[in-house]
């Protein structure tokens, strides 16, 4: 980093408290390119093509800033999430949603943001389940069922976009709860309402709905596309959910991906429980079967129950024979780095370095880059602390943002801790 | 990477990082020796280096206590035959593997004194999270680099305990897209390697006859990934996906999950050992009468 640029930065944070320093002068727009001066660190390589900034040992610092704060918090509470949960959306088609404010239309919008939820969902929550509902003239349909599978429920949307007649919330409620009253306990129950119109046309008292919601333990949350309601934002607060109203399209979808990560936290919500499940062999390519979901004869791919042998297309899903759950282990797997972290490594501090007895290890363990000895740089070396390696800053953030394995601990077999100790 | 702007880096440009298993355990089984072994695969190193001058390989040590660099045509000054002696590649690399296999083995004389030997596995996972390392190391030298990939020479057989690690690095793999092929030399099929190769788009091949093992790996490995659009590889004879418990380290094809965490357990738990919920009660003391109705374990 040249030294410019880090004058600037540590003016930068003192000016924060005495808000308007000595960049008063600057008008506003001016100002947010004044703290940043982006221009001034660009340098060229030898052939002339510009080379990226070297703010590497800045970028550094503030990713173990981040490290620090994720291992305290990891510490402090227990890896307790919500991950298997049971999630309806409910899409407003009543006459509202035709309306033009979004482009093309608040229908096509919603449509084309909850394609990219309903992909995200499952990316995250890799065992939860989700049915689509819709709302039109008064009456709620359900468009799918509760279902692990992307693609089905996306299709099923984008043929029913139509609306008409006016929204019932009550009758979207009731439908839902029934439904969702029936799914296991350990599941989190959960309904994300996109409500467009202003107005709802039920056939009784909807506060009892919202008790009745309340007492099953339905998680609701509200996405208005117009503007607030007293009636939505009751129903979120007394079921425990989030209710927000989206300014324009991207404010929509960057609320409606805040409810793809499992909640926090909600863990009362549900009893913990094991489950029993099938980890299915995938088949050779080139064999032939019929599977017993579509019953035809498939050649390729599909995967075999493990209890009785019978073929599936997709996973997850449950066996049509045995009933036993079917799902293929590396979506499991996914997940399996938030329960190990690997602890964050430590900086080498330079009484070590400096000491002529210590025999630095002359490369990074990781990518075997050559560790420069620093003399009055800070140190570009970190050091795991249970197998001692040392590693470049780069490797550091990869082995903790992408990787999550530490390749020291790997590579020798007396480091490696057991992942669970037998109880 | 020195000079790299200067060399003209086409789609056809490999990084071959190359995982080699020296895990005694399993070499002693073998029905083909060692040595004949690495004939085949030093001349099939060679010939990746012959097909395009700036071919880059890398190879790794698989071993049963420790995992190790062993070759880096990068660093290498002459990797060309020098009058008539044994090419550098040769030379140095088996260097560097004699030393590393009597390292490792003296690792495991230290370990038997302590613990009786448990398993006769290789350290897969380290090698991966190394070979990985060193593959973003060449994706941040610039726009221009060779195209990598991971190929996994193995013959011993999975190490249940390296779950874990092994799956995340066969994710970290998959968003870096950086394929891992595996030519697996082994009696049965390797579940991780299957998976490995089916999740990251590699070729996954079981040699039928070993003594060919050379013409396996230049007809199937030594293609460039743009190349590999044009051919017919092998397809697939299915994909093992069996999951290890964290209990035992069984390899299992059914078992339990913990509904919070997601943890796989081979039998039935009053606890879960991850992340310590009980099973079959409510979760906090708030739960209501209507959930403990529910409370009968599902078998
Ligand atoms: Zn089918
Ligand atoms: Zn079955
Ligand atoms: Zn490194
Ligand atoms: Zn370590
Ligand atoms: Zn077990
Ligand atoms: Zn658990």
């Amino acid at each position: 980093m040249n030294n410019g640029n880090g004058r600037r930065l540590n003016g930068e944070t003192e000016e924060d408290d005495d808000d308007e320093g000595s960049e008063g002068d600057l008008d506003a727009w001016e100002r947010t390119y004044a703290d940043e001066r982006s221009w001034e660190s660009l340098q060229e390589d030898e052939s002339g093509l510009l080379r990226p900034m070297d703010n590497k040992t800045l970028y550094h610092a503030q990713y173990r800033r981040r490290i620090r704060s994720l291992s305290s918090q990891a510490t402090t509470s227990r890896i307790q999430k919500g991950l298997i949960r049971y999630l309806y959306i409910v899409v407003d088609l009543s006459r509202a949603a035709a309306e033009m404010d979004y482009r093309p239309s608040r229908m096509a919008v919603v449509a084309k943001h909850v394609e990219a939820f309903i992909r995200e969902f499952f990316d995250q929550n890799p065992l939860s389940q989700l049915g689509l509902v819709t709302i039109k003239d008064g009456i709620a349909h359900c468009l799918t069922d509760l279902g692990g599978s992307p693609e089905s429920h996306v299709k099923a949307l984008m043929g029913k976009l139509e609306c008409s007649g006016e929204s019932s919330l009550q009758n979207a409620l009731d439908l839902v709860h029934g439904y969702l009253n029936q799914v296991p306990s350990y599941g989190h129950r959960e309904v994300l309402i996109l409500y467009s119109a202003l107005s709802t046309c039920d056939p009784g008292d909807i506060l009892e709905t919202i008790q009745k919601c309340k007492k099953s333990k339905m998680r609701c949350s509200v996405i208005g596309l117009s503007a607030e309601i007293f009636i939505c934002k009751h129903l979120c607060q007394e079921t425990g959910g989030s209710y927000s109203v989206a300014m324009d399209e991207s404010h929509f979808k960057e609320l409606i991906l805040e409810h793809a990560p499992p909640p926090p936290a909600i863990a009362e919500f549900a009893i913990a429980n094991l489950i029993k499940m099938g980890f299915p062999q995938r088949a050779a390519e080139s064999s032939i079967a019929i599977c017993s979901c579509h019953k035809e004869a498939k050649v390729g791919g599909g995967y075999t129950c493990p209890r009785c042998k019978a073929r599936v297309c997709e996973l997850p899903t449950e066996c049509r024979i045995c009933g036993l759950t079917l799902i293929s282990s590396p979506h499991l797997a996914r997940s399996y780095h938030h329960l190990f972290p690997i602890v964050p490594f430590d900086e080498v501090s330079s009484s070590v370095l400096s000491d002529p007895h210590n025999r630095l290890p002359r490369s990074c363990f990781g990518c075997q880059q050559s560790l420069p000895n620093p003399g009055n740089k800070p140190s570009l070396r970190v050091a795991c602390p249970k197998c001692k390696q040392h590693f470049c800053l780069d490797c550091d953030i990869y082995i903790h943002e992408s990787l999550h394995n530490c390749p020291g601990c790997e590579s020798f077999r007396h480091l490696k801790s057991p992942i669970a100790t037998e109880e | 990477m020195p000079s790299a702007p200067t060399k003209l880096y086409a789609d056809d440009v490999s990084l071959l990082v190359v995982l080699l298993d020296t895990n005694p355990f399993f070499w002693s089984t073998s029905s083909l020796p060692f040595s004949k072994f690495l004939s085949h695969v030093l001349s099939f190193l060679n010939s990746i280096l012959l097909l395009n001058q700036i071919n880059q390989i890398v190879v790794i040590a698989t071993g049963c206590n420790s995992c190790d660099y062993i070759y880096d045509s990068s660093l290498s000054t002459n990797p060309g035959i020098e009058n008539g002696k044994l090419p550098a590649l040769c030379s140095e690399l088996l260097k560097k593997l004699e030393d590393f296999v009597t390292r490792d083995e003296q690792l495991n004389k230290q370990q038997s004194q302590s613990l009786p030997p448990t398993t006769t596995s290789s350290l897969l996972s380290g090698s991966l999270s190394m070979a990985l390392c060193y593959i973003q190391r060449v994706f941040r030298s610039g726009p221009l680099h060779p195209h990598p990939r991971i190929l996994c020479v193995q013959g011993s057989s999975d190490g249940p305990e390296q779950y874990v690690a092994i799956m995340n690095s066969i994710f970290s793999a998959q968003r870096s897209m950086v394929p891992i092929d595996s030519c697996y030399i082994g009696s049965n099929n390797s579940a991780f390697l299957q998976q490995a190769s089916y999740i990251t788009g590699g070729v996954y091949q079981k040699p039928q006859q070993l003594d060919g093992l050379f013409q396996y790996l230049s007809t199937v490995f030594a293609t460039d990934l743009h190349s590999r659009t044009f051919l017919q590889l092998p397809k697939s004879v299915g994909v093992d996906f069996r999951a290890s418990c964290f209990c035992h380290k069984k390899t299992i094809d059914m078992g339990f999950i913990c509904s919070v965490c997601l943890s796989i357990f081979c039998k039935h738990h009053k606890k879960c050992s991850t992340c310590g919920s009980v099973f079959g009660q409510a979760q906090s003391d708030v739960a209501s009468a209507s959930n403990l109705k529910r409370k009968t374990p599902e078998t």
